[in-house]
């Protein structure tokens, strides 16, 4: 709070802070190092393309404010501004935007469904110079697709995920008890079958796909399929490693002793946002993985 | 709405620790509400000048058949040097400065985009939303008033993304992204015409702008649910407040789908996926489906802000409370639910189906109910009102009764037989115009004219501003209302020429241009004459509230310009006092 004597609110005026600033240009840094790195802004040195040095230096920066940024709103915590209504601000700020990411994968979701519902349509398109696309698309999933058993690792990966929330409400009961000692072991817990997640789906589930993410102008080997089910599970898998670091550095407060069974918001927001990442798996699950199968023997 | 029955004579005293406006720290890492409003309000007006710069250019390209000014990347030796924005190459040859006529689509792409994203969506939300919510609901600054400078300073880093686009090479038609301001594929994602870097940077601009946009429509939702002053229950609050909670829910809902869709267009572009290449089994028009499921929500958000403005001001000036107060309220609310299944509207003619565009005329047909409450129920308060026609009131008066023009031949456009006649022309030009550039706009103008004297402590020129408002009506009227005919005789969107029919009133059009960029000249003025050239202090018996009884939300009772941090001691708000 403001050297202000006579405020007479629980509200937080936070200090002036150059994070937002710093960010932004953290983040102008890295947009024209994705752009140079991709397509290249000039014909030789730093701007020449697939040059990725201005990309990583802007991610270095952005990486740099978030520490910073998120270390100072600990730090505030910690002295005592998080008053009970500053507690609520915080909350509602959480739930609002795990609710903007719902929104995010309703686009992923959307491209997905369209194909999966409207693939008939795409049997009436006439399209130059491929006429084996009106054929292909009779059927769905097309037929040069092959499509992942869903009880094979995609059900490990399933267990592994809802394991993985109960871990994580052993931890928050056993800090609302003040057993900091189960608290720990359930946080690790978590964050171990987070990173056991992670491992299945990017190191041994990807690279055995029966189709291909994308193939820059040519589509015999890539295809929708691939770009819907790899953007989906793709941002999943993005979630779930950030959602894993959110929760490692619970556990790091957690042993630095900044959670009371009474006060603990931090925790609570890695918890609800990591259910939000395994109630998103279950959709995919659902949708991506089984469905197909049952049309397919259907 | 609500009156305040505690008096604060004693803000001033702590309030005056206010930190120097030359100190570049105080902007740049501001975490005080005014201060990033301002930012935001002074951003717009830059956005808008460029933006309006761009139209004019789009305007003297058009005000005769022919090309005038996007002649070409050719030598133009043989056209005569003495053609419009020549430039000498170094190898002796003459270039138009502009380009071809890809040029005059890359004017209308960034036209649209720096408007919509840059100068109205800043302007109201950023910039009046921001001074004005906390001030209306008796909070001391918004929830998270570091995250709202972030919101802030996220806009130059987009904008400077889209400017930079603009210069680097978009395809083989030149520089630039020319494909509109919706992105649509697959000419964003072609790589014979937008293979260049242009795309990529103009898409991941929007990314950011959009970061922006929900940080603070988290902000906003936040502090509104939670730092209301004791008593300002929700039916309590000012319709500014309820008009920025409904625009910041539509924001929050919609936006991560744009973010979809546009990260579908860059992986398309750079990585091969095929979301929305045929030959791959993508489909096109999934893309406009993802981008109208933001976009229609996207021109709700443009307007919403300003029928809350104009709620509060045709209140003011007429001493009255709003009519139909909770009628008003519910009606946005029902505007922002209806406006999220309404979207495929913008497209009756990718054929859909029948079944399909007939619900779509029905769902659309439906806004025009909470809209028509809206202007019902601002006429009400207007009558037998006593009404005082000071400049806002007369921009709320030209929004009201423009805006209601452009809501009528919206309702024209929602019949698909009738779309499928008139889509992509100029009636659809002139019907969003009539919208925006003289709904929102002159909501931003008529709030601007409201809330300055409160923001500033200083008192401008009625004349001005009210010269300021007659030649922007008369002049915007004349560029947008004959292209209606031009619409109805079939000139369609997004071409640099046209043939010889349509040259009569196009050559109006760009008059009226003329009279308008005379009118933004008065606007400039104005400003020159209040803030350096006069700089009148509001008198101390005013200095609350410069326009009398008629004005009772909250920022009336604080000083002008209110103390550096308000509320120290929350206000409380008792049940309003009906006349």
């Amino acid at each position: 709070m403001a050297s202000h004597g006579d405020v007479k609110h629980d509200y937080h005026l936070v200090n002036p802070s150059p994070w937002p600033v710093v960010g932004s240009l953290a983040l102008f840094v890295m947009a024209i190092g994705a752009v140079v790195w991709m397509k290249g802004l000039g014909d030789s040195g730093l701007l020449a393309a697939k040059n990725p040095v201005i990309f990583f230096v802007g991610l270095a920066g952005v990486l740099v404010t978030m520490a910073g940024w998120w270390g100072d709103v600990i730090k505030e915590g910690q002295q005592g501004h998080h008053t009970p209504v500053v507690d609520i601000h915080l909350r509602y700020g959480m739930i609002l935007f795990i609710a903007s990411e719902v929104m995010f994968f309703v686009a992923w979701f959307w491209a997905y469904f369209e194909m999966a519902i409207f693939h008939e349509a795409r049997s009436a398109w006439e399209i130059a110079g491929d006429p084996d696309v009106m054929k292909a698309w009779a059927h769905w999933p097309p037929p040069n697709v092959e499509t992942f058993d869903p009880f094979h690792l995609p059900l490990i990966n399933t267990l592994i995920l809802l394991l993985s929330g109960t871990t994580v409400t052993w931890a928050h009961h056993a800090l609302q008890q003040g057993d900091r000692k189960g608290a720990m072991w359930g946080l690790i817990l978590t964050v171990a079958l987070g990173c056991l997640f992670t491992y299945v789906q990017f190191a041994i589930e990807y690279p055995e796909a029966g189709f291909a993410f994308g193939n820059m102008g040519d589509t015999t080997t890539a295809n929708l399929y691939g770009s819907t089910f790899f953007m989906a599970t793709g941002f999943h898998g993005a979630h779930v490693i950030i959602g894993t670091i959110f929760l490692a550095v619970c556990l790091i407060r957690l042993l630095a002793g900044h959670f009371t069974p009474q006060k603990h918001f931090g925790f609570e927001a890695a918890a609800w946002y990591w259910h939000f990442v395994d109630v998103v798996w279950l959709f995919l699950f659902a949708f991506v993985y089984v469905t197909p199968k049952l049309a397919m023997e259907g | 709405m609500a009156t305040n029955q505690t008096a604060h004579a004693d803000e001033h005293a702590h309030g005056d620790h206010r930190p120097s406006p030359y100190n570049p720290l105080r902007w740049l890492f501001s975490t005080n509400h005014k201060d990033i409003g301002t930012m935001y309000l002074i951003f717009a007006i830059i956005a808008g000048v460029i933006g309006g710069a761009m139209s004019g250019l789009i305007r003297w390209e058009l005000a005769e058949p022919g090309v005038q000014i996007f002649w070409g990347m050719a030598d133009a030796g043989n056209l005569g040097t003495d053609k419009l924005f020549s430039v000498q190459m170094p190898d002796g040859s003459h270039k138009a400065i502009f380009g071809n006529e890809h040029g005059y689509n890359v004017m209308v792409t960034m036209h649209g985009l720096i408007m919509i994203f840059f100068m109205v969506m800043p302007a109201m939300i950023g910039g009046f939303g921001n001074w004005f919510v906390p001030l209306m609901i008796g909070a001391p600054d918004m929830a998270f008033p570091r995250m709202n400078n972030i919101s802030f300073w996220l806009l130059p880093v987009a904008f400077a993304l889209a400017t930079i686009s603009m210069l680097v090479p978009g395809g083989s038609m030149g520089q630039g992204f020319g494909g509109g301001w919706t992105l649509y594929a697959p000419l964003s994602t072609s790589q014979q015409l937008h293979g260049g870097p242009s795309m990529d940077l103009l898409i991941l601009s929007l990314h950011i702008a959009g970061i922006s946009s929900i940080l603070g429509a988290i902000n906003f939702i936040v502090t509104i649910f939670n730092m209301r002053a004791p008593g300002m229950t929700l039916h309590r609050m000012p319709l500014f407040v309820w008009s920025i909670l409904v625009t910041v829910w539509l924001l929050l809902l919609s936006l991560p789908v744009l973010a979809g869709a546009i990260t579908m267009l860059l992986t398309d572009r750079n990585f091969g996926t095929n979301f929305f290449n045929a030959a791959g089994g993508g489909d096109p028009v999934m893309y406009q489906h993802l981008f109208w499921f933001f976009g229609h929500p996207e021109v709700y958000i443009l307007i919403l802000p300003g029928f809350g403005i104009v709620s509060q001001i045709v209140s003011t000036f007429s001493k009255k409370p709003v009519f139909g107060y909770l009628g008003m309220a519910y009606a946005m609310v029902s505007i922002g639910v209806i406006g999220f299944i309404v979207w495929a509207h913008h497209m009756y003619t990718v054929g859909m189906g029948l079944e399909l565009e007939a619900y779509f005329v029905a769902a659309t047909m439906i806004i025009a109910v909470p809209t028509g409450i809206k202007i019902f129920s601002w006429i009400a308060t207007m009558w037998g009102g006593s009404i005082d026609l000071k400049v806002p009131m007369l921009w709320a008066i030209g929004f009201i009764f423009l805006f209601t023009l452009g809501g009528v031949t919206g309702v024209v456009l929602a019949n698909s037989g009738i779309d499928t006649v008139l889509h992509d022309t100029y009636y659809v030009v002139a019907h969003f115009h009539y919208v925006l550039s003289m709904g929102a706009v002159f909501a931003i103008f008529a709030g601007f004219y409201y809330w300055l004297p409160k923001m500033s402590g200083l008192k401008y020129s009625g004349l001005l501003g009210g010269l300021h408002f007659w030649i922007f009506f008369v002049g915007v009227n004349i560029i947008f209302f004959p292209q209606h005919f031009l619409g109805l005789q079939g000139m369609p969107r997004r071409y640099a020429d046209y043939p010889d029919g349509f040259a009569y009133w196009n050559y109006v059009s760009s008059i009226g241009y003329a009279i308008t960029a005379v009118g933004a000249l008065v606007f400039f003025y104005m400003l020159l004459d209040m803030f350096v050239l006069r700089r009148r202090k509001l008198e101390t018996a005013e200095n609350a509230s410069p326009w009398g009884e008629g004005a009772t939300t909250l920022e009336w009772t604080l000083s002008s310009p209110p103390p550096f941090h308000q509320f120290n001691e929350l206000p409380v708000v008792a049940e309003e006092k009906h006349h």
